[in-house]
């Protein structure tokens, strides 16, 4: 399982690394999503540095929907996904290596963005171990969902518009879990953003687990 | 489904045909008078016998409606859609499938109405129409999630492509739904509002009473819809598998006449 999953983790990433959709479509995408909060909301008044945990959260959120939708796209033309399933992979392999491989273009992103905020908005980021463990935590919680939720709206006539739908309910505690984690080590109080961590972490084993168990089925149609 | 359509007589009706022609049977007769029954006396007991409460006033009869929609929706109808789910990955038989989707669209309506009569209590008890309690937050996210189920059962045509989907969302966003509560528990932990606690000893008797009998009343009203609500769906089965044995029989009869 392990082998498999490394095998399509480094297809996906290998597509990308040639294609460089992710560093010149949706990098710039999330660079415009940054600039629009600083349009909607005063930069003068010192909104936007409070609003920065949500800010960057919505915008990973909106990043996640491009990168999962490009990582079935690929797979789309020329019956790639009858290919991937005719190799006899193991389903389990094959959800761990394509969350892999969203997992990577989704941290490279946040780091981005991480810097764009830090820069354009002038938060100070303080509290590095907490942060970055519930980066880690919320982006595994949200490569799982949105693998899982890709593959099922995959291959449809209505795919574009069903995910979004479909992914972002689901997401909401990994939104509230990575908006309050972040506040409050902003904040200073890295107990509570470790308790908020807590939670990230759940939904994120609980995703993964989910998605082993639930990818064959998903994996058996067109 | 049958598979014998080229062999039988069009004009002779099939022994099941009958059967399964009407949503409604004996059984389900006397369950919907009983339903009516139950549903006039919780009006005469939530309007008209059991007395206002001290702090809320008159507002409180819209909970003897409000509560009972969310739990039939909420635990039943979600339950019974996880169930129908998990049973339909398992056993994957058309059953399990119908079963889910029926629960699925009851609990979407019954979520529906648990939020518009929330919204009508807010109003006049906490001066608004909308509050982010917990509570809400997870029936709004809740009744998305359901939109969500019934897009999917539109998005596709292919009975088996849409039941595997179906059920694996299905499956998923009864699993979310505790993450969601976890979550939003927490987020607003700090402004959790008191509401009416059924449990309360020092709650009017007759409220109580007329309390339960409305979860009660509820409960059997949404087993009601959904015994109708799954016959629909069945039928619809069985209509399209007709039409598609027809279709066969009268393509296999062309070619036996241009031979």
């Amino acid at each position: 399982m392990w082998r498999d999953a490394m095998l399509v983790a480094g297809k996906d990433l290998r597509i990308e690394a040639r294609s460089k959709i992710a560093l010149n479509q949706i990098a710039p995408f999330a660079l415009v999503v940054l600039l629009l909060f600083a349009f909607a909301l005063d930069p003068d008044r010192g909104f936007l540095q409070e609003a920065t945990p949500g800010l960057f959260w919505i915008a990973v959120l909106l990043s996640t929907l491009l990168v999962v939708q490009r990582s079935y796209a690929v797979e789309s033309a020329d019956g790639g996904r009858d290919a991937l399933r005719m190799t006899g992979l193991d389903p389990a392999g094959v959800f761990l290596g394509k969350s892999a491989a969203v997992f990577v273009v989704l941290a490279m992103l946040e780091v981005g963005l991480g810097v764009g905020v830090r820069l354009m908005y002038d938060t100070s980021l303080r509290g590095w171990p907490v942060l970055v463990v519930a980066t880690v935590a919320a982006t595994t919680g949200l490569v799982a969902a949105g693998t899982v939720y890709g593959a099922l709206a995959a291959g449809l006539r209505v795919r574009e518009t069903l995910l979004p739908l479909l992914f972002l309910p689901v997401v909401a505690p990994v939104m509230i879990g990575g908006t309050r984690a972040f506040a409050a080590a902003l904040d200073g109080s890295s107990g509570e953003a470790w308790r908020w961590c807590g939670l990230l972490i759940t939904f994120a084993v609980a995703y993964v687990a989910l998605g082993m168990l639930l990818f064959e089925p998903l994996l058996e149609d067109s | 489904m049958t598979t014998n359509a080229q062999v039988e007589s069009p004009g002779r009706p099939r022994p099941t045909e009958d059967r399964l022609a009407t949503t409604g049977s004996r059984c389900t007769r006397v369950l919907g008078v009983v339903v009516l029954l139950m549903l006039a006396m919780h009006l005469a007991l939530a309007l008209v016998i059991s007395p206002p409460e001290v702090i809320q006033g008159e507002a409180v009869r819209l909970f003897y409606l409000h509560v009972p929609l969310a739990v039939a929706g909420g635990y039943l109808g979600v339950g019974l859609l996880a169930v129908g789910s998990i049973g339909y990955l398992w056993k994957r038989t058309i059953f399990w499938d119908l079963l889910a989707a029926s629960a699925g669209e009851l609990a979407l309506v019954f979520t529906a109405l648990t939020l518009l009569t929330g919204s009508l209590w807010g109003r006049p008890v906490w001066g608004t129409y909308w509050e982010w309690d917990p509570r809400l937050t997870l029936t709004a996210l809740l009744f998305v999630l359901l939109i969500g189920y019934r897009a999917m059962r539109t998005a596709s045509t292919d009975p088996h492509l849409r039941a595997r989907r179906s059920a694996v969302i299905g499956l998923l966003a009864a699993a979310d739904v505790p993450l969601i509560r976890m979550s939003v528990d927490w987020w607003r932990g700090l402004h959790q509002t008191a509401t009416l606690n059924p449990l309360n000893p020092s709650l009017d008797g007759m409220m109580l009473f007329t309390f339960f009998f409305s979860m009660v009343t509820f409960a059997v009203l949404f087993v009601w819809l959904l015994v109708h609500r799954f016959r629909v769906a069945w039928l619809e089965e069985q209509v399209a598998d007709r039409a598609l044995d027809e279709a066969i029989a009268q393509r296999r009869a062309e070619g036996q006449e241009t031979q």
